[in-house]
């Protein structure tokens, strides 16, 4: 069975995109995601983390024993997510301050480890960076629609300019904790009817 | 005293864990199809995030801050938190099989429990004090198993009811934790 670059990258923007396919790293997508402004930077943070961690893994992997590899996994992750912490204090102090404490709880993200473990660790860099790219992207587009969505219903506008005029009541349940969970339980919904093979 | 009430009520109910701050889902979707494993799960979460909470608060406060180390917090806190859950498996596994028995299978994923992680950085960040930490790590665990207790006697009903197909397994159950969510909702002018 022969694997191309092309169809690993493919894979993790639709058959297997993450947190919808994969119900994986759900925290972050349910925290962040109030804008869509949230939820794109913090799937910019996790791509540049999963290419990064899945190169360096897919490198190593014949120098990491196997017995001790999960641990060796949480040192390149927490070290590569260090990494965006400290450029994204220096570049985007902001959005830092809006993303909080997820950014350093992308070390415990399972999208990040498990790909970790189940791709990088058995194939080679180009195709983990591809698996780490795809995926990535994957992940940065359903944040991006989950937070457009919550943002459109819950304030009324979209990444940050106001759509429907001063007569609109936002339905603030959305951007609320429980609405979260609904919005993603409904959105996965509709993917099921779409997309059921 | 009554501060420690007000954070006990506050951590377990008002800002819970799993439902108002959105941390730890990944094993609040995945062991919470049966009563047996979310129990485990609760257990092996109160016995490691009280012992987290306490070895993270004291790695902050006596190496970390005294040598200006605070942007290592990330890296050494999930070394902490990775060790200490390997350590205590064999210390189980030893001293007492029974509880390993019950515990075993959920002891390695709590590594990757962001309740866990989240916690500890909580504690830092409110800057409580040793106590107070170690009574919020508590009462935030607490909160978790609560919640995922709830949700697992409520997911084990759906399982008869008849849902509709594009809405079966993960999508009714994040709808549920949503309506459950809301209802936590309820304790918000509590505190």
């Amino acid at each position: 069975m022969a694997k191309s670059i092309a169809s690993e990258f493919t894979k993790g923007l639709w058959n297997e995109i993450p947190p919808f396919r994969l119900v994986l790293g759900l925290c972050p997508v349910l925290g962040v995601t109030t804008t869509m402004q949230n939820g794109v930077g913090m799937g910019l943070a996790t791509t540049f983390v999963l290419i990064c961690s899945n190169i360096l893994v897919s490198a190593l992997r014949n120098l990491i024993p196997g017995k001790v590899r999960i641990a060796c996994f949480i040192i390149i992750i927490a070290t590569f997510v260090t990494v965006v912490e400290l450029a994204m204090q220096a570049y985007a102090y902001q959005l830092f301050q809006q993303l909080g404490m997820f950014i350093p709880l992308i070390v415990v993200n399972c999208i990040v480890l498990g790909r970790a473990e189940a791709f990088a660790f058995k194939n080679n860099v180009m195709l983990s960076a591809a698996d780490g790219l795809g995926m990535g992207i994957g992940f940065t587009l359903s944040l991006g629609a989950l937070g457009g969505v919550r943002e459109i219903i819950g304030t009324g506008t979209f990444y940050g300019a106001s759509l429907f005029g001063p007569s609109f009541q936002p339905f603030t349940f959305m951007v609320q904790a429980p609405g979260a969970f609904v919005c993603l339980g409904l959105m996965l919904c509709i993917m099921n009817m779409f997309g059921s093979k | 005293m009554g501060d420690y009430i007000v954070l006990i009520i506050s951590c377990i109910f008002v800002n819970n864990i799993l439902l108002a701050q959105f941390l730890g889902n990944c094993p609040f979707f995945g062991t919470s199809k049966k009563m047996e494993t979310a129990m485990g799960m609760s257990m092996a979460v109160v016995f490691v995030l009280v012992m987290a909470g306490m070895i993270t608060w004291m790695t902050e406060a006596y190496i970390l801050k005294p040598y200006n180390l605070e942007y290592l917090r990330t890296i050494s806190f999930i070394l902490v938190i990775a060790s200490l859950v390997q350590f205590v498996e064999m210390f189980l596994r030893k001293s007492i099989p029974g509880l390993y028995a019950g515990l075993g299978i959920f002891l390695p994923l709590i590594t990757t429990n962001c309740a866990v992680m989240g916690v500890c950085l909580i504690n830092i960040k409110e800057e409580y004090s040793f106590m107070q930490a170690l009574v919020a790590s508590f009462a935030y665990a607490v909160g978790f198993g609560l919640a995922l207790v709830l949700f697992a006697g409520v997911r084990e009903k759906i399982l008869i009811a008849r849902v509709p197909k594009p809405l079966q397994d993960t999508s009714i159950a994040l709808v549920t934790a949503g309506i459950l969510s809301l209802t936590f909702f309820a304790f918000k002018g509590m505190v």
